[in-house]
């Protein structure tokens, strides 16, 4: 059903039901707006889109308003404008002015306003907003000062994560956003998946910076400085710098990391694979234990935390595999220093993910062994790319380069962890042989593809078959926890991405992804599985080599020790 | 407490021949019964003490402790009754007294030392006249001599009493007093014979418009919500009134509950809901309790659960304690914290008649708007539509305050001039000060000055005047105020009681109230820089007030600049002056006070340059001492802490 | 589990959202304040994060967070009350108690509360102590109410 609005003294056609916003939208007319957010029920709070309707005393904010037959409207009449600019105005005139300081200079959307609405002169001027740094968390660095109180991050994490963390606090002028109790990050219950920086318009919200310490141990001729990078960023670093989203230039990674002076280059894919086959056994292993509950995956830091505070009757249900990136770190500072001669304790090992939850997990006491952490530092996609430019490197005229031996080789399968299961995709792949059985041919299992929050297959191996199930978006995993706590779960394996679509789409990648720049993020990953010859991680000849050299083999003692982990309830505030 | 000797009826009588009796005329015998119950003739003398919140708070507690302890010790078989508050604040604490054959008699500032000798009187049948305020009309009883009328003092000349009629009249306490003068009889005879289609058409004949906002027809807003089809719908009831010089809903609650709740019960019936919420605000601890217990009584007497009077009717009505936010008063906030949720305003649409408690249908009316409902069924709804004026219908309940002298609550009917209540009704300014302005309507309403104040009180005139009617509370200003600082104080409230959520309104309301701040302080050390920001401030508060106006979510925000605008209008010289002069004629903003020592009184004691906290007093000791004005901040210590009056300002 | 506490929780059905203010008003008048302990209490009765309920909490006057003195000197700052300079009275009692509004005197004989109004515009400026009005008052009245307060205790 169409309806007839005039708009700017133009006929234009909307749906019936739509609010004038999407009609204005679909018309090639763009409205601006903070509060808003694609798939969240609009709550009017901001009044950026406010339009003109004729017979209407007020303005009206199109974001919640429904078309009408014959609505009249003027998008941008001198008092619609008017106001928009004054709105930004009043949002500038208590704002601190160190925008050429903070972390979202040039991508913060209150900047981007003031630039199209004109604002050139401060016309109102304001108390500046003074608020305590919050420090606290590993992860998560919070600036109430710049905070604009649209409300972005309260929504996403009570709708999209189901975690809580984030209210409203307080009332009028003295509004503020905070935790339970107002308690700094790194006491509540925060999971530090970062997607409320995703959100944030502002530079209110961002990811604690760790380049200096890397710069330092570049600097410092007596570390040997590792640095491993996970699938997901290779296929979004691009959008950092003008690319169009799709595109993996893991060989232009591996380019510029060297010219940097990364004395080695590895791939947390090959960790993936390593995962992969720990998993299987263990899944195999449980499978003839006859356990009734699921096995749940343990490779996304976010959930293992959610799990630790709000899930602790199902602790012992987590697998205990590291994830790939503190793999790879427990490799690297226990068993490669066999292989290259490097002295444990000079190794400084950073990790690139898309994920502000790893910083946090590589802080874990878990997560060190003999005073030496597996990881050091944990960069961002967004840092690395900071980290690039500050080296002065052109990527345009980058040569791509293959990752270094022996932790850069990897299956297709392992990259495909970047995606909301992939994992499970890879373990598919890889359970039959863990079985005992034969490799299958790797095929695309395409019930497990796409962004859907709650994604399952089913493999039959002889005569028992395994049930898996694959849940991106931590809000989609209570429905699921609560079967299994009711013991009606039928699953064998659950995958949990805190973030919706997985890795790919990480709280530590490129700001501004909608959901077809995720899309193009993961079709570049599974583009990289099309073209692959090693598809499979029981095939990948450096996961054999660590097998046979150093591990003994899957689920031995050594690689309990060096590849597992464990968990113990926290105590927060729920 | 009061006893219930003069009940000379059961529960039985009041309900099957009174409640019952759907004829317009009750048997004379009936009739005869009820008229000892209403006290319209009485067997022995009865002592009437307000103890509504203003009389409690005026001392009537002891004056109540004082009445028993007297009649008690003088062995005198007179009824004391505790009545709600007859809105006449500035006489608090109120006492009347009926004895048997005369008529009622009101006195003023009861204190309980004045009673025994009030009392000593009017049981000699001499009246303290000092004391006394006046006597109520009635023809079949004696009046006392010498004493005016009630009915004829200007307090009471211009008002219409309908929903004040039971007001210190009757024991709010007792729901047989409110049956007895016609009460719950037309709800009855509703839900017995009328459709919901009707009984909305009859209140929207009426010309009824909401009395808590936009003045929208009652009668209508039930129709919407009556015609959405849905499982289950609700009526709210907001008495969450929290508006800074308004009170009337408490009144109106403590005094004549039940009005109240029938109202309440009509109103379901007509929206065709089994459940009614009433959102109270938390200080109003008498109220609650009087609400409370009204609701039980009429429980116990089968109005209200189910299958009223077998007629099919079901309704229960639940009291919930507002927990103290003014912007909970918007109807789409008060239903989110009634969900147990920030009160935040939602969007409209949905409104709340389409989806709002729980995602159902919701009507939310004021109390005011509901009281009304009753004496329309019982007078027909063109005996309402012909008070008031062409535009407005019905009377509305006023609060006057501030430099008046008459203070207290008044119901007028609609269209009476606002000049009529300040001068005739309220007797005009006190201590012959002169008059500067009326605020009207709390913190969204604005101010009236001039020959403005010649305006009908009514919700289009008044619009016209850019003012809004709001809760009906108005503030006389006289010429020791000052309109900026008047000003301030609203902006300071609204910052404080604007939810937060949206930008022009949370923002906006703190810009300007930061713009109020400025203007009202000195220039101790203000360089051009910052001399030139204030002026950029005050320029921009137009244009603020106007987006504010446009853009905000709620009408908390949407009302918020009203005071502004309005004060811009009239009183430009007085920004003005606070701007270019730097000075407050009226001398309330302290900062730009002025204080100078006076050579004769200062006694050169020293106490005042010790407490000067900018060491702007300088002088030798034992000499005068004087103040150096570029120094001076105005906060006015010196001034407090002198002992020999020495101090004043300039 | 504070038995206090449960006792209040099981007056209302569990999980109902729609009761979280009831219980968190008959948890404030029976302790005096809601502590962090209770709000978790609350939280958990309800199904609701800490987190809501502290936001909540916090929008609207009722609810404190510490326990209010012997004496809560609620003032009254309506329109009339401010006309009537109740602003004076309002600086003078936070100069005489060492304390602003919200607030809690150390050695927790005094606390401080502002109203939107009570509702004695006759009678203004007004405060309230515990139960107590004290009536069209000056700023130099104040120090003798407090002392008398103070007294009161030491007898």
């Amino acid at each position: 059903m169409f309806v007839k609005i005039e708009v700017n003294n133009k006929l234009i056609k909307a749906r019936k039901g739509e609010t004038i916003m999407s009609a204005l939208e679909s018309n090639g007319i763009m409205i601006p707006s903070i509060c808003a957010m694609k798939d969240f029920t609009p709550t009017g709070a901001c009044r950026m889109c406010v339009v003109e309707i004729e017979g209407k005393q007020g303005l009206v904010p199109s974001c919640s308003e429904p078309v009408n037959e014959w609505m009249k409207i003027k998008t941008h009449s001198p008092r619609v404008i008017r106001s928009r600019k004054t709105i930004v105005e009043l949002l500038l005139s208590n704002h601190p002015d160190d925008c050429l300081y903070c972390d979202r200079n040039g991508s913060c959307e209150l900047q981007g306003l003031a630039e199209d609405l004109n604002v050139r002169e401060r016309r109102i001027v304001g108390k500046k907003n003074k608020y305590k740094l919050d420090h606290s968390s590993p992860a998560i660095v919070r600036d109430p000062a710049k905070c604009i109180l649209c409300g972005r991050c309260v929504r996403m994490c009570d709708e999209r994560l189901a975690v809580f963390t984030l209210d409203f606090i307080n009332r009028g002028n003295s509004t503020i956003i905070g935790t339970a109790c107002n308690k700094d990050l790194n006491f509540s219950n925060c999971i530090s998946c970062g997607q409320c920086i995703m959100v944030c318009p502002t530079g209110a919200l961002f990811e604690k910076d760790c380049l200096p310490e890397v710069e330092d141990a570049l600097h410092n001729s007596d570390k040997n400085v590792i640095i491993q990078y996970d699938p997901s960023v290779g296929v979004a670093l691009a959008e950092e710098f003008g690319l169009k989203p799709g595109k993996d230039i893991s060989g232009l990674i591996h380019a510029a990391l060297r010219k940097i002076g990364f004395d080695k280059v590895f791939d947390t894919s090959f960790a993936a694979d390593l995962v992969t086959t720990e998993l299987s056994h263990q899944l195999v292993a449980r499978k003839k234990q006859k356990v009734k509950k699921p096995l749940l995956s343990s490779c996304c830091p976010a959930w293992i935390k959610f799990a630790e505070q709000s899930c602790t009757d199902i602790l012992s249900d987590i697998s205990s595999c590291k994830s790939p990136q503190q793999m790879l770190g427990a490799v690297i500072k226990t068993v490669y220093p066999g292989i290259s001669g490097f002295d444990p304790g000079s190794i400084f090992s950073v990790a690139v993910t898309p994920c502000t939850a790893k910083k946090f997990e590589a802080q874990r006491e878990e997560m060190t062994k003999k005073g030496l952490s597996d990881i050091d530092a944990v960069l961002t996609t967004r840092q690395l790319a900071r980290l690039i430019k500050l080296y002065g490197i052109d990527m345009s005229q980058v040569e791509p380069e293959i990752a270094d031996e022996p932790y850069g080789v990897r299956s297709s399968s392992g990259k495909l962890f970047g995606c909301a299961g992939g994992m499970t995709e890879s373990v598919m792949r890889t359970l039959p042989w863990a079985a005992g059985g034969k490799d299958p041919e790797p095929s695309r299992i395409a019930e497990l593809r796409g962004i859907k929050g709650k994604k399952e297959a089913v493999l039959k191996i002889g005569k028992t078959s395994y049930k898996f199930a694959v849940i991106s978006g931590l809000a989609n995993a209570l429905p699921v926890l609560e079967t299994i706590r009711a013991g009606t779960c039928d699953y064998d394996f659950i995958e949990i991405m805190a973030c919706a679509g997985g890795c790919i789409n990480g709280g530590g990648q490129p700001i501004g992804a909608d959901e077809n720049v995720v899309k193009a993020r993961m079709k570049a990953l599974y583009g990289l599985d099309e073209k692959e010859i090693i598809r499979l991680a029981q095939k990948n000849p450096k996961i054999c080599e660590l097998y046979d050299d150093f591990l003994g083999g899957p689920l031995s003692e050594k690689s309990r020790d060096v590849l597992h982990t464990t968990y113990s309830v926290r105590k927060v505030l729920l | 407490m009061a006893s219930k000797t003069h009940i000379s009826v059961d529960k039985e009588f009041l309900v099957n021949e009174v409640l019952r009796n759907e004829s317009v005329e009750l048997p004379p015998d009936t009739e005869r019964k009820l008229k000892y119950v209403r006290r319209d003739k009485v067997k022995v003398p009865v002592v009437f003490i307000g103890t509504g919140s203003c009389g409690l708070i005026s001392g009537a507690g002891g004056t109540l402790e004082e009445a028993k302890k007297y009649l008690s010790e003088r062995n005198i078989g007179a009824e004391i009754v505790e009545t709600g508050c007859t809105g006449f604040c500035s006489m608090e604490p109120m006492v009347e007294v009926q004895l048997p054959g005369k008529t009622r008699i009101s006195f003023r500032h009861v204190t309980p030392e004045k009673l025994p000798f009030i009392l000593d009187g009017i049981f000699n049948n001499i009246v303290p006249e000092e004391h006394a305020i006046g006597q109520y009309k009635n023809k079949s009883l004696e009046p006392w001599k010498n004493v005016a009328f009630i009915e004829e003092l200007p307090y009471y000349t211009l008002q219409y009493r309908n929903l004040m009629k039971n007001w210190g009249r009757i024991n709010p306490y007792s729901i047989e007093e409110y049956i007895a003068s016609g009460g719950y009889r037309p709800y009855v005879k509703i839900i017995r014979n009328y459709t919901h289609a009707e009984v909305c058409d009859i209140v929207e004949k009426s010309g009824l418009q909401g009395r808590g906002g936009g003045g929208f027809l009652t009668g209508k807003k039930w129709k919407v919500a009556h015609a959405v089809i849905a499982d289950q719908r609700y009526l709210l009831c907001n008495a969450d009134e929290s508006d800074p010089g308004g009170f009337a809903n408490r009144a109106m609650i403590e005094s004549d509950p039940h009005r109240l709740i029938e109202g309440i019960l009509i109103a379901a019936y007509a929206v065709g809901t089994s459940k009614a919420w009433i959102s109270i605000r938390n200080d109003y601890r008498i109220a609650i309790d009087r609400l409370e217990r009204a609701i039980e009584r009429a429980r116990d007497y089968g109005l209200v659960g189910h299958n009223v009077f077998n007629s099919g009717f079901n309704i229960d009505i639940i009291i919930r304690k507002g927990p103290g936010a003014f912007v909970c008063g918007e109807e789409t906030a008060m239903i989110n914290s009634l969900e147990g949720k920030r009160g935040m305003p939602r969007p409209k649409p949905p409104y709340p008649a389409v989806s709002g408690l729980f995602g159902k249908p919701t009507v939310v009316n004021n109390v005011e708007t509901l009281s009304n409902i009753p004496a329309i069924f019982e007078n027909g709804p063109d005996w309402f539509n012909e008070i008031g004026n062409e535009s407005a219908k019905g009377t509305k309940i006023l609060v006057l305050s501030g430099k008046i002298i008459n203070h207290g609550v008044i119901e007028v009917p609609l269209g009476t001039k606002v000049k009529d209540l300040v001068f005739v009704a309220g007797q005009g300014i006190p201590d012959n000060k002169e008059f500067k302005a009326v605020q009207v309507g709390g913190p969204s309403g604005g101010f009236l000055a001039g020959e403005d104040i010649d305006v009908p009180y009514d919700f289009q005139s008044l619009a016209s005047k850019g003012v809004y009617m709001g809760s009906g509370g108005m503030v006389v200003l006289d010429q020791e105020c000052c309109i900026i600082d008047t000003v301030k104080y609203f902006m300071n409230f609204i910052q404080q009681e604007s939810c937060g959520k949206c930008i022009p309104c949370r923002e906006g309301t703190g810009r300007m109230l930061e713009v109020f701040e400025n203007i009202t302080k000195r220039p101790v050390d203000e360089d051009r820089h910052s001399t030139l920001e204030r002026f950029k401030g005050v320029m921009q508060l137009e244009n603020l007030a106007g987006v504010i106006k446009d853009t905000s979510l709620c009408g908390l925000g949407q009302k918020a600049p009203n005071t502004v605008i309005s004060s811009l209008n009239y009183f430009r010289e007085e920004y003005e002056e606070h701007i270019f002069d730097r000075k407050c004629t009226a001398g309330v903003c302290r900062e730009l006070r002025l204080y100078y020592i006076s050579v004769d009184k200062c006694t050169g004691c020293t106490i005042c340059a010790q407490k000067c906290p900018e060491s702007a007093i300088i002088g030798t000791k034992r000499h005068p001492f004087f103040i150096v004005e570029e120094k001076c901040t105005g906060c006015g210590i010196c001034y407090d802490v002198c002992k020999f009056n020495a101090i004043s300002v300039k | 589990m504070d038995e206090r506490t449960s006792a209040i929780l099981a007056k209302y059905p569990r999980g109902h959202r729609d009761c979280l203010i009831p219980i968190l008003q008959d948890i404030q008048e029976f302790f005096g304040y809601l502590s962090e302990a209770s709000l978790v209490e609350v939280g958990r009765y309800l199904d609701l994060p800490a987190g809501k309920i502290f936001g909540l909490a916090t929008f609207y006057n009722q609810f404190r967070f510490e326990p209010a003195g012997r004496y809560h000197i609620r003032l009254c700052h309506g329109t009339s009350c401010h006309v009537s300079e109740s602003a004076r009275i309002i600086r003078e009692l936070e100069k005489i108690l060492g304390i602003r509004p919200g607030q809690t005197s150390r050695d927790g004989m005094f606390s401080m509360e502002l109203v939107a109004c009570m509702g004695a515009c006759h009678l203004a400026p007004l405060i309230q102590v515990n139960e107590v009005h004290h009536t069209s008052i000056k700023p130099e009245d104040l120090k003798d109410i407090i002392d008398s307060y103070i007294h009161g205790e030491e007898e």
